[in-house]
């Protein structure tokens, strides 16, 4: 008897569980499992969306590594992102948030402004940065000529266009700079007086206390950062088109990348194999690609941050 | 800093110099911190006030390297309402973030209480899931979406194929409100059901109202989320400007206004402006929230 109440009462628990997960359980089945799958299935398959899709083999996944001329200028330029902004964004943060814990006065203020810039919608960030940073008659160049510096052409010169992203990036840092706040006040005091007694200098304070106690978080910063860029597609797509001065639905189609595939990044590419040329086979290698890279990311995140995954109880 | 804790020997009438340099040390610290602070302060905010300024300059002005207007040209924000389809933007943007907004919120709850407090097999599973589904670039299952939405359902043209995949809980607001109703001790939960409340009324009446700075927080992000989105109108609106939204539709205002970077930086003040709005009013919700609960951000 006792056993049957035991089985219907972890059978009513099983159903209650499944009503609760029921709307995510159907978006991941028809948001995420379905197109995955068939992700997979259209990348050995050729399909221009007009004619039935016949079975190509190998060859989209051939076309996009050996032919398909943008393909390795976005990996690249991937590669320089994360090397170079994600870093200094990281840094940056880090110091933004280091010089806010020390700020005595109006530290509200300062916290706001230091935030706002995060919010500013990406394409109308990016539209400000492409008046402020335009070779001829943006303030920026203005300035610096006034000044006697050199003014580069930013968006329109190919080996500036990715540094005037990463000043944009680094303009929307408040992201980083609320969480390394956050964490920098967890910090010990205790341990600043002990240092301090034993009569560390301030930089061997920050190198023995600081570092070590916020080091997860950097961890942290660093591998969202990574996984980011590997979704970048808003702000180098607008920069290189309002750089480009291409003019929208006119009939002319942007190739992205402008200047000379400076600005290109992988799912820039879904976009212009699937919605450009209309090879959607290819358009699925790409999208493949991008997915191996994101969750290889994730995985190191979930590992290095058993703390996302703790148990409920 | 080190001389401050050391101990003053003697007490003096007058200030030992030990406490002289201190003090001087202290206050030529707090000039730097503060400098340094005024200095990014200007790199954060120039850039709004330049876009602000230019917004405000003749079409002619517009086109030289002056910094301040000399004529202050409020029209010109008239000028880029007055543009055909601006309003619908708008109205497009309010549809997809608000019904999507409220979508997700409804939805996700559940998901996020049963991952919190529910104790079943596959649990972790299934969080790994959601982070994974959180981490996952949106253009790596674009095109059979699209295929899906636009060939079987026909509804390629319109925002529907970004607002409802929102009824069925959002990864990032599943993960961010089960972290938030981790903090609410099993106690309550307990408590209820010992007064007999079934699980949904355990929800509905004793979690929903601990986790509002939660639901707030959500809600926010979605919020901006939708309001900044830039891929799914392009994909899904893009042929129909009817369906288009400020993000989308502000880069065609710069193909149109082609040199006039008054109009344009007009029209990027006007996309700016409710996000940051929302942010001032919802901030003091959202501190309160976090301070009552007492959970650190």
């Amino acid at each position: 008897m006792s056993t049957v109440t035991l089985a219907s009462k972890r059978r009513r628990s099983a159903l209650r569980t499944l009503a609760f997960l029921s709307p995510w359980l159907i978006g991941f089945a028809v948001f995420f499992a379905y197109p995955l799958i068939s992700t997979v299935y259209f990348s050995f398959m050729h399909y221009d969306g007009f004619r039935p899709p016949t079975w190509s083999g190998g060859k989209n996944w051939a076309y996009v590594f050996e032919h398909y001329p943008l393909f390795w200028p976005a990996l690249r330029n991937t590669l320089w992102l994360v090397l170079v902004m994600v870093t200094l964004r990281v840094v940056f943060g880090l110091g933004v948030g280091l010089l806010i814990t020390k700020i005595k006065t109006g530290t509200g203020v300062f916290r706001t402004l230091f935030y706002l810039p995060y919010l500013a919608p990406p394409v109308a960030a990016t539209m400000a940065f492409a008046f402020l940073l335009n070779p001829g008659t943006g303030p920026v160049n203005s300035l610096l000529e006034k000044t006697g510096l050199p003014a580069p052409s930013w968006f329109n010169d190919p080996a500036w266009s990715k540094p005037a992203l990463t000043l944009l990036a680094l303009w929307g840092v408040g992201d980083l700079m609320v969480i390394f706040m956050a964490a920098l006040l967890d910090v010990p005091a205790e341990q600043y007086e002990a240092a301090e007694l034993d009569g560390a200098s301030a930089w061997q304070r920050f190198r023995y206390v600081t570092l070590p106690n916020i080091s997860p978080i950097v961890m942290f910063a660093v591998v969202t950062g990574v996984i980011q860029t590997m979704q970048y597609y808003t702000q180098p797509l607008i920069a290189g088109k309002v750089a480009s001065g291409v003019i929208q639905g006119a009939g002319t189609q942007f190739e992205p990348g402008y200047p000379d595939k400076s600005t290109l990044t992988l799912p820039q590419l879904v976009y212009n194999l699937g919605f450009q040329r209309f090879d959607y086979g290819s358009a699925c290698v790409v999208a493949l690609v991008l997915f191996a890279l994101s969750m290889a990311f994730t995985a190191l995140l979930m590992r290095r941050r058993g703390g996302l995954l703790k148990a409920g109880d | 800093m080190t001389q401050v804790l050391d101990p003053p020997v003697r007490r003096t009438p007058l200030v030992s110099g030990a406490e002289r340099t201190a003090r001087r040390k202290a206050v030529l610290e707090w000039i730097a911190v503060h400098a340094l602070g005024v200095a990014a302060a200007l790199f954060f905010t120039l850039p709004f006030v330049f876009v602000f300024l230019t917004s405000l300059m003749s079409d002619t002005q517009a086109l030289s390297r002056d910094l301040i207007p000399h004529t202050w040209e409020w029209g010109n924000y008239r000028k880029v309402f007055d543009t055909p389809g601006f309003l619908t933007w708008w109205r497009n943007t309010l549809l997809y973030a608000g019904l999507g907004t409220a979508l997700t919120v409804v939805s996700s709850i559940p998901v996020a209480y049963a991952l919190a407090k529910f104790r079943f097999r596959g649990r972790s599973l299934s969080l790994m899931l959601v982070i994974s589904m959180m981490m996952l670039p949106p253009q790596v299952v674009v095109i059979p979406m699209y295929l899906f939405w636009a060939k079987q359902l026909d509804l390629s043209g319109t925002l529907w194929p970004l607002i409802v995949p929102m009824a069925f809980g959002d990864a990032f607001s599943i993960f961010l409100l089960r972290q938030f109703l981790l903090t609410i001790p099993n106690e309550y939960l307990d408590a209820a059901r010992v007064d007999g409340c079934g699980d949904l009324r355990t929800l509905l009446r004793v979690v929903l109202p601990m986790a509002k700075p939660g639901i707030a927080a959500v809600a926010l992000f979605q919020f901006f989320y939708a309001w900044n989105d830039y891929f799914g109108p392009q994909i899904y609106a893009s042929e129909s400007p009817g369906a288009w939204t400020l993000s989308y539709g502000l880069e065609s205002f710069k193909g149109v206004h082609h040199t006039d970077w008054n109009l344009t930086m007009a029209a990027t003040v006007l996309v700016m402006a409710p996000v940051i709005l929302v942010f001032f009013f919802a901030q003091k919700a959202f501190v309160e929230g976090v301070t009552l609960t007492g959970v650190k951000g």
